[in-house]
């Protein structure tokens, strides 16, 4: 009993679950409170002067126009798998007539903005992370301070404004692209008439459709370039640093992206977009 | 500590800049802790010190970069402490950092003339004039106006950096470890360069290094710090008679000492 007394001295104390949980919901609370005070504060920078012309033109560039080819690839290469799958499906009760239609319902209000989303998460929200992560790490970001100059006006806002106006772009772009994808296959392998399968895709698909397709993308557009942003901003500790700031960008552009698709989707079903 | 000798016949009566009781910690570990500091206006104040001691989180209170979590700075004895306050620091201060921190998206003149451009409303026309000229003044010819930041060696950053230090006239400038990095040579240059400058402007400036070469021919005054605060302060041809311990151990580079090696 003596011998083990100084063992169960030297014992670290055993935490307690409740305050495991509590301390984890704390941490999440906290980052929910900066990240919402980030994005509070750049958002109004988007919209209050001064807005860097020059800045947003250059970012405007570098995430809608460099973004095209990956996002054309993966739009053609879905609308020909979605072509596919819904023959396929649909042979089984004899409604094979309905692929154009449902490729391009399919791609203009759920496939296009949010394979797109996804797409430029990857790719633009951690070039912005890296970007600005290396600048913050390198204390460009305090060289900006000292020079007058606001970082969410200068380097921030160009990006969000940016990414919100050219991800519908992209977006239409991956529609026409993906319903391409799935007339290719179904004049190609299916053996559909491609006067037919065109008429009737233009005759199916709505306003609504295209228009809500548009506004997810728009909002996808900002959380990419926000989250990029924040994540950078936060970024400290060098080379390592900056990599999981792209990595962390990523994910929660990701996450995010899926969670309001499906609460933005419920919203339009229930509005009658 | 030694007897205050700020006051002199080239300097100011009323500092540009103060520093009252400034404390700064973070997390647990405090590292300001109970700065006080003084520039006059055409003085040269050089702050020493060993690795992690605080330098350059005390310029960087000073900047508004980081806000002390006690104490006060004082800009032409105004209290900075409000947004207003701090942006008219700003406008009437420069900086250059221990890595050059150019933006690496931008040509050298943008670099140099970008608060021309972006906070005083220059045309680029006019602002890329005033960048060559700027940079002619830190020996850098028009030539290099156009190039990219990362095809410059690290002593035509330095430069580059203290051009845009510079260009706005500033009545105090700040120079963080600014010959790091460099050959003797080089440094050396750039240290006369910081000294010819801030004489042509007649600017306070506040430099922090560990380069004694730098100390000597940069400083009027030397200040050291030691565990967040100042131990020693003194004219910077005093520095090998201070009678500190802790002066001695840094000026003399020793390992033995009252100050422990940061290992």
């Amino acid at each position: 009993m003596t011998s083990s007394a100084p063992f169960a001295a030297a014992r670290a104390p055993r935490a307690n679950p409740f305050q495991l949980i509590g301390r984890t919901v704390l941490a999440a609370l906290r980052e929910i409170g900066r990240i919402a005070v980030f994005w509070g504060r750049v958002l109004l920078a988007c919209v209050t002067p001064t807005i860097y012309v020059r800045e947003f033109l250059r970012q405007c560039l570098k995430i809608g126009f460099y973004s095209m080819p990956v996002v054309g690839l993966t739009a053609v290469f879905i609308g020909a798998a979605l072509a596919l799958n819904i023959y396929t499906g649909g042979s089984r009760f004899n409604a094979e007539q309905f692929v154009p239609n449902i490729v391009v319902l399919g791609i203009s209000r759920e496939l296009g903005p949010t394979l797109a989303g996804l797409m430029l998460a990857g790719r633009v929200s951690a070039g912005i992370a890296a970007e600005i992560g290396a600048m913050r790490v390198t204390e460009q970001i305090d060289a900006l301070l000292t020079l007058s100059t606001k970082p969410e006006r200068y380097l921030y806002a160009p990006r969000v404004l940016a990414a919100i106006i050219t991800l519908p772009i992209l977006v239409v772009v991956t529609d026409i692209i993906g319903v391409m994808g799935g007339y290719l296959v179904s004049v190609g392998s299916l053996n559909f008439n491609g006067d037919t399968y065109l008429r009737n895709t233009w005759q199916f698909v709505t306003n609504n459709d295209i228009v809500s397709g548009l506004i997810k993308a728009a909002v996808f557009g900002a959380i990419i370039a926000l989250m990029g942003c924040y994540q950078g901003d936060r970024s400290k500790g060098g080379a390592g640093g900056v990599g999981r700031a792209a990595t962390l960008a990523v994910v929660g552009a990701a996450v995010l992206i899926l969670a309001s698709n499906y609460v933005m989707t419920s919203i339009f079903v229930r509005i009658g977009l | 500590m030694s007897a205050d000798t700020t006051s002199g016949p080239r300097f100011g009566e009323t500092p540009i800049l103060e520093l009252k009781n400034v404390h700064k910690a973070f997390g647990p570990k405090q590292v300001l802790c109970g700065v006080d500091l003084s520039v006059r206006a055409g003085q040269s104040l050089v702050i020493i010190g060993g690795s992690g001691t605080g330098k350059s989180v005390t310029i960087k209170c000073a900047l508004g970069l980081l806000r002390p979590d006690k104490g006060e700075v004082f800009f032409d004895g105004l209290p900075a402490t409000t947004r207003k306050a701090m942006d008219a620091l700003r406008r009437r201060t420069g900086m250059l950092f221990q890595g050059g921190a150019l933006f690496d998206s931008l040509s050298v003149w943008e670099n140099v003339s970008f608060a021309l451009l972006h906070r005083d409303g220059v045309g680029r026309g006019e602002a890329k004039k005033r960048a060559i000229e700027a940079l002619a003044k830190v020996r850098l010819g028009p030539s290099t106006a156009d190039l990219r930041t990362a095809e410059l060696s690290g002593g035509m950053q330095k430069r580059v950096a203290l051009a845009r230090a510079i260009i706005a006239k500033p009545d105090l400038i700040f120079f963080d470890e600014p010959t790091t990095g460099l050959d003797p040579i080089t440094a050396d240059a750039v240290n006369d360069l910081i000294v010819a400058q801030v004489k042509a402007l007649g600017a306070a400036a506040v430099t922090i290094t560990h380069d004694m070469a730098s100390v000597r021919k940069i400083a009027d005054e030397v200040a050291m710090l030691h565990e967040g605060r100042i131990i020693w302060r003194g004219p910077a041809a005093d520095i090998d008679q201070s009678g500190s311990d802790y002066i001695d151990q840094f000026v003399h580079g020793r390992a033995e000492g009252p100050i422990q090696p940061a290992l």
